[in-house]
């Protein structure tokens, strides 16, 4: 009860602060638009490529866009605490009675309000430009739901890794050097059959892909449940892998005070 | 009752910065103890152990009768730490920041509520509470931490250079507010220092700290009363080496403890102005070269560096036997 209470205490102060900063809703909004509405206009003809499954890119790729702006959400989710760590105010949580887990689950929870309500945006928007949810309401929610594991999932890594390298060049680094190739060995872009024979081994092990496989089958006319377990399940473990490793970089951070 | 007990704390970091090397003191309940020393003496690092944020490499605490290592989150139930970096987040207001602060002890509703708009009111920030902590003055922010350090009520309140950066009249008002909660609220407060005048104005025992240990410890009077006699100190006109200087004073019926410190020399004498001329005289005749001299009656400041000074001296000695 107290982890929760705490918990929510954290994510609330996240929220509070991220409003105050209309120029970060701004920008981080502004990456997935130019994606959805240049992105998919520009690559529209992909849809006659013979081969590809389907009828629209759009219907494709919108499943993609949502699942790609969560991953990068939740990858730039750590560079709040190096702020608190420069401040000082990491430092004077950790002297008072808050539980350690509060400070990792409060901010996730946050990276997770933040994905839903973009993830809506862009369901929203995508709606209003053609796009296709033969999955109906549930399909949509399972998609939603996919996007916020998999912001946590990587939440966990960017908190881990920035209360390892406490530096915000390096952090946007890494995260960079880690995202960017997730992106495209993955089938957010493009269909499976299309891709070349090493991307496609390659995606297997990719997360990102996970989680784009589990939520366009989630939206599509005829869902193959099996498959949403899986790469679901899969994913889930993920994160739960990613918050430990967070745990494992505050025990790090306080040895090292 | 002790409200604070340190023993044989030390603390080595990475790349060998020994920062305490065997600290150990006491500080009774409900009364305020200065840690007095500068910058890099292991005060902070001290702090940090005692207020659960740190762990020693070897010794023991015991804050508000409770160990530190052994049950951190009751020590931490009850303290409050004010750091030495700010710790308010900027983007929140003062009330925002008090609010979240008093969640985390576990207070709610409307007790939490009066709590917050008491301190506000009590630190002179009523007005500014509504305010983003990103525009307050330093002073204000300052007051803030403190305010903060207290929502709860703690026994023990640590606060580590409370004054430091801040201009006269911010000081001189935390001063004031730092003497009346540990006379109104029976608080034991640890705080740090390099100001001797804080340390003197505030503190009803100070330890001198330096390279990790507690040099000398006392009431500020006591301290002072330790040094019989005048400080006298002399400027020479280039660094002179130990020995010629010690040679030509060493004579001198009335000089004690001698200090050189390259082009600064320091000295005490039961009559400091009698002194005066024989110690030039006997200068002169060694052929060093003398820019000024002053006398001056013990204060707080000749405590630090008569102890400090004699550490160093310990120290050379230490490493030469053992060579």
């Amino acid at each position: 009860m107290t982890l929760l209470r705490h918990s929510w205490s954290m994510s609330l102060r996240d929220l509070r602060n991220l409003v105050r900063q209309p120029w970060w809703i701004a920008i981080s909004l502004a990456q997935p638009l130019v994606y959805l509405l240049l992105y998919s206009a520009l690559f529209k003809n992909v849809a006659e490529i013979p081969g590809f499954e389907g009828d629209s890119y759009l219907d494709f790729v919108v499943p993609g866009i949502v699942v790609m702006s969560a991953m990068f959400a939740g990858g730039w989710g750590g560079m709040g605490v190096i702020n608190d760590l420069e401040r000082g105010v990491l430092d004077r949580f950790l002297v008072t009675p808050v539980s350690r887990g509060a400070l990792i689950v409060g901010r996730l929870m946050q990276g997770a309000i933040v994905t839903v309500i973009q993830s809506v945006i862009l369901i929203g928007l995508a709606w209003a430009i053609g796009a296709d949810f033969p999955g109906g309401v549930l399909g949509v929610l399972v998609l939603i739901a996919t996007a916020v594991l998999l912001t946590t999932a990587f939440g966990g890594l960017s908190l881990g890794l920035a209360l390892v390298m406490r530096k915000e060049e390096s952090v946007i680094g890494a995260v960079q050097l880690l995202l960017l190739p997730l992106m495209f060995l993955s089938t957010v872009f493009m269909q499976r059959e299309l891709m070349p024979g090493w991307i496609q081994a390659a995606s297997r092990f990719n997360p990102a892909d996970w989680a784009v496989r589990t939520g366009r089958e989630a939206v599509a006319a005829n869902v193959d449940w099996s498959v949403v377990m899986t790469y679901g399940g899969s994913l889930a473990l993920f994160a739960l892998a990613s918050a430990w490793l967070a745990t494992r970089g505050f025990r790090a951070y306080q040895r090292s005070v | 009752m002790k409200a604070i007990e340190a023993h044989g704390l030390e603390k080595t970091y990475p790349g060998d910065v020994r920062a305490l090397d065997g600290m150990s003191f006491s500080v009774e309940a409900g009364t305020i103890f200065a840690l007095l020393g500068r910058n890099g003496a292991g005060k902070s690092t001290a702090v940090k152990i005692l207020t659960t944020l740190s762990r020693p490499d070897a010794g023991e605490a015991c804050v508000a009768g409770i160990d530190v290592l052994d049950d951190p989150d009751a020590v931490r139930h009850a303290i409050g730490v004010v750091a030495q970096r700010s710790g308010v987040d900027r983007d929140a207001t003062g009330r925002e920041n008090l609010t979240l602060q008093g969640q985390l002890y576990g207070l709610r509703g409307r007790a939490l509520r009066e709590r917050v708009s008491e301190l506000l009111e009590r630190f002179g920030l009523a007005e500014a509470g509504g305010r983003i902590a990103r525009g307050y003055s330093g002073g204000m922010q300052r007051r803030l931490e403190v305010a903060m350090g207290l929502v709860h009520r703690p026994q023990v309140l640590f606060l580590d250079e409370p004054t430091t950066g801040l201009d006269p009249e911010a000081r001189t008002f935390m001063w004031e507010e730092i003497a009346r909660l540990a006379g109104d609220e029976h608080l034991t407060i640890l705080l740090t220092t390099h100001y001797l005048e804080e340390a003197e104005r505030l503190a009803e025992r100070v330890a001198i700290v330096d390279r990790g240990r507690i040099v000398v410890e006392g009431t500020p009077e006591s301290l002072k009363g330790e040094l019989r006699g005048d400080a006298i100190h002399v400027g020479l006109d280039e660094p002179e080496s130990n020995g010629r200087v010690h040679a030509a004073l060493e004579r001198l019926p009335d000089i004690r403890e001698l200090v050189l410190d390259g082009q600064s020399l320091r000295a005490r004498a039961g009559n400091g102005a009698a002194a005066i001329p024989s110690v030039l005289g006997a200068l002169e005749a060694a052929g060093v070269r003398v820019t000024a001299a002053t006398v001056s009656r013990p204060s707080l400041d000749d405590v630090y560096l008569r102890y400090v000074g004699r550490a160093f001296d310990e120290a050379e000695n230490d490493t030469k036997e053992v060579s």
